[in-house]
């Protein structure tokens, strides 16, 4: 699509009430009641002595109220890095929220100032990080890690404070909580532990819970309780999760909606089922078909060949298409695809190189002229 | 509890003696660390059992896997398997002659044959090594090949991982993970080993990289006749990659056989519990889903009899035989073994799991 011809002009105004185009996001989908939390062309940055690492590269998706959105991606991906930029807690210098929106309870949480920030910090929103030894520290007892969240917060003290611990600890299903209020994070197990800072993370009802691979440090039984667990909390309050993951399996046991990262953006977007039964990017496709199953024994399983690229030495245009099995196109080596809804609720970062179903889409694809890169 | 207490239970599964069509034949492995107890020598000992009476063969160009969760024995008994650790008690059969009793050159023939490939690409290369040297070291230290020989050697070896001969000039830092995992198979192939121990070794690498490495090794297998260990603890992986597995809980082996036997008919309750526990592939699979009372238990002096008794959501008679004798793995079905107590069959408990595809498959 290097020249727009009258033709597709004219397809293009047809069509342009039926589809929507929307290049740096999700348009009116995210002004819904539901939305707890809307993330519009984030970009965040970072400056190396290789050059300008575009770890985030204009990402946008919003969580509803009780929906888990799963962010899946390969290390490198820049989903990591999209988690610490709501939470304004990128490393700074070398990294930099350069654009972008994150508008959390009516404000972009991006103009507050950091004293307002350390108040939405664990209040409204809340992340639970991967290694659960890490999030806490050794030498204070779980009363004293848990509370300080409910102190700065809700501002309780005394007897209410305790309580309120107490309460936390029983909301993680931690046995006898009285009790192992009183201990230190080096008397639990990793399971424990890592409900300890689950409870940290909910103290205080936030509207939005980032779980950024919480369960990989963790054994497969410990995971299934811990992963139901988050699930019966999420009933409970109502909380919209953020879960950030490599793992499909966890997708498919956890998430409502999906978003597939790839070099810093967002390739697709659809509700979980769609993801598995119907993707449309191949980046998408081969990596669900590249993990082996539990349920049957499988042939050998196809692989992606090539290795993800150098984030400081992107391409100007498709980041996949060097790695896709489809014919790599002149056009897609410069031009940056849009993401588009192809399909009610189904966005795809649309390119020939990555997408088979190209031609079916082709018309919802804008002008050259229309996409801000 | 004494050593001398328990060292007369001998389960006989998989069969006493050595396998001699085996590549590898464990027998009654045992390790044990003395963690403190005892008084200048005297009284009962305190013991972290880590492996516990292991016994399981390898066969000849196939892979044997190992499953179970942390602290479960698993990589204790790989680290015995290539002479890191020194068993306290056991055997290990290499082609039906004890490695322990070998002549000193049978011992060096056997740690050539028996290389190993480890989890993490990041800390198993030495930083300040070329690759040529990397992959050439073994070469050096344990033939007379020539420089130059060793240099065509190590072009091969690259060239068959999948890397660029060009590449042996550049340091570790310079690959990304599944580049770097590609140079440590290199490095176990230099010698031309029959067996290679396999630990973890694509749990570290990124989702659309494991597919590479997993069927390089299969690939490998095919054409070198290898035999592997793995040692993991996902089971899609282990179902993917190994012919025969043995479910490790508390450096006991609670069941073992064929992969597809144990997947298809798990028998024991921690077996189901972990498959239970295990992630679906699709969103449409909803597996029952069930969790073993308690926590699993510390290693150290555990329980005489069935160490899986505390875990068991049955009724453990304390008098019974096995709570205070360790039972021994029977064969149920042809090739399928599985320790039988009144508390650990899941078919007592009615907690059978069944994988199902989500379209019926």
């Amino acid at each position: 699509m290097a020249e727009s011809t009258d033709a597709t002009v004219e397809e293009k105004n047809v069509s342009s009430d039926a589809v929507s185009v929307d290049t740096d996001g999700f348009g009116d989908s995210a002004a819904s009641e539901d939305v707890v939390l809307d993330v519009k062309d984030l970009q965040t940055h970072f400056t190396t002595r290789w050059g300008t690492v575009k770890a985030v590269d204009g990402v946008s998706y919003h969580v509803k109220r009780g929906e888990t959105l799963g962010i899946v991606g390969e290390s490198g991906s820049g989903k990591s890095v999209t988690a610490l930029s709501l939470m304004r807690l990128v490393p700074s210098p070398p990294g930099k929220i350069v654009g972008g929106e994150v508008i959390l309870g009516g404000r972009n949480l991006l103009d507050l100032s950091e004293g307002q920030m350390t108040q939405v910090r664990g209040g409204e929103i809340s992340i639970i990080l991967q290694d659960p030894m890490q999030a806490l520290n050794p030498v204070f007892s779980i009363e004293n890690q848990v509370g300080e969240a409910i102190k700065i917060h809700q501002k309780l003290k005394g007897q209410a404070l305790w309580e309120k611990v107490v309460d936390s600890l029983q909301k993680v299903r931690i046995p006898a909580p009285a009790t192992r209020a009183k201990d230190y994070p080096h008397q639990l197990s990793g399971g424990m532990r890592q409900r300890v800072v689950g409870a940290i993370g909910i103290s205080s009802a936030p509207a939005v819970i980032i779980a950024d691979e919480p369960t990989t440090s963790l054994d497969v039984t410990i995971q299934a309780a811990y992963l139901r667990l988050l699930r019966q909390i999420q009933q409970e309050e109502g909380v919209g999760i953020v879960f950030i993951t490599h793992d499909f399996g966890i997708v498919a046991k956890m998430c409502d909606r999906v978003a597939v990262m790839y070099a810093g953006r967002i390739v697709e977007v659809a509700d979980v089922r769609t993801i598995f039964n119907e993707p449309l990017h191949e980046y998408t496709k081969a990596l669900i078909s590249s993990v082996p199953k539990l349920e049957e024994k499988t042939g050998r399983l196809p692989q992606i060949e090539g290795q993800p690229p150098l984030l400081y030495n992107l391409p100007p245009g498709d980041a996949f298409a060097p790695r896709s099995t489809l014919t790599f196109t002149v056009e897609d080596a410069t031009r940056r695809p849009p993401l588009i809804e192809v399909e009610p609720n189904h966005w795809v970062q649309l390119s020939k190189s990555s997408v088979g179903d190209y031609d079916k889409y082709a018309h919802m694809m804008p002008a050259e002229d229309e996409v801000e890169d | 509890m004494t050593t001398a207490s328990t060292s007369t239970i001998i389960s006989d599964a998989p069969g006493v003696n050595p396998n001699s069509d085996a590549i590898i034949s464990i027998r009654n492995l045992r390790k044990w660390y003395q963690i403190g107890g005892g008084f200048m020598g005297f009284g009962d000992k305190d013991y972290l059992k880590a492996v516990d009476d292991v016994s399981f063969d390898i066969e000849r160009n196939k892979t044997f896997g190992l499953v179970g969760e942390s602290g479960c024995g698993k990589t204790t008994t790989l680290k015995l398997l290539l002479g890191l650790e020194k068993p306290t008690a056991g055997n290990i059969y290499y082609e039906g002659e004890d490695v322990a009793t070998m002549s000193k050159a049978g011992k060096t023939e056997f740690r050539r044959s028996v290389q190993a490939v480890f989890q993490d690409p990041w800390s198993s290369l030495n930083p300040r090594m070329r690759v040529r040297s990397i992959v050439g070291e073994p070469l050096e230290i344990a033939t007379t090949m020539t420089k130059g020989q060793i240099a065509t050697r190590v072009s091969d070896l690259l060239s068959e991982t999948g890397l660029n001969p060009y590449q042996a000039n550049l340091y570790p830092h310079e690959f990304s993970g599944g580049q770097r995992q590609r140079i440590g198979i290199a490095r176990a192939l230099a010698l031309n080993p029959k067996v290679i121990a396999l630990d973890e070794p694509v749990s570290a690498l990124d989702v659309s990289i494991r597919a590479q490495i997993m069927n390089l090794l299969v690939d490998l297998q095919e054409e070198h006749g290898l035999a592997y260990l793995l040692v993991a603890h996902n089971l899609a992986t282990v179902r993917y990659m190994c012919h025969d597995m043995a479910v490790m809980y508390l450096g006991v082996v609670q069941e073992s056989g064929e992969t597809e036997a144990i997947f298809n008919n798990p028998m024991h309750i921690y077996t189901n519990a972990l498959v239970s526990a295990a992630l679906p592939s699709h969103p449409d699979i909803e597996r029952e889903e069930f969790l073993l009372p308690g926590e699993v238990v510390s290693p150290i002096n555990p329980p005489p009899g069935d160490v899986f008794m505390t875990r068991t959501p049955l009724e453990v008679d304390p008098d019974h035989k096995w709570a205070n004798e360790r039972p021994p793995l029977v064969e149920k079905e042809p090739g399928h073994w599985v320790v039988e107590t009144p508390w650990s069959m899941a078919a007592d408990a009615g907690l059978k799991v069944e994988l199902k595809g989500h379209e019926g498959v």
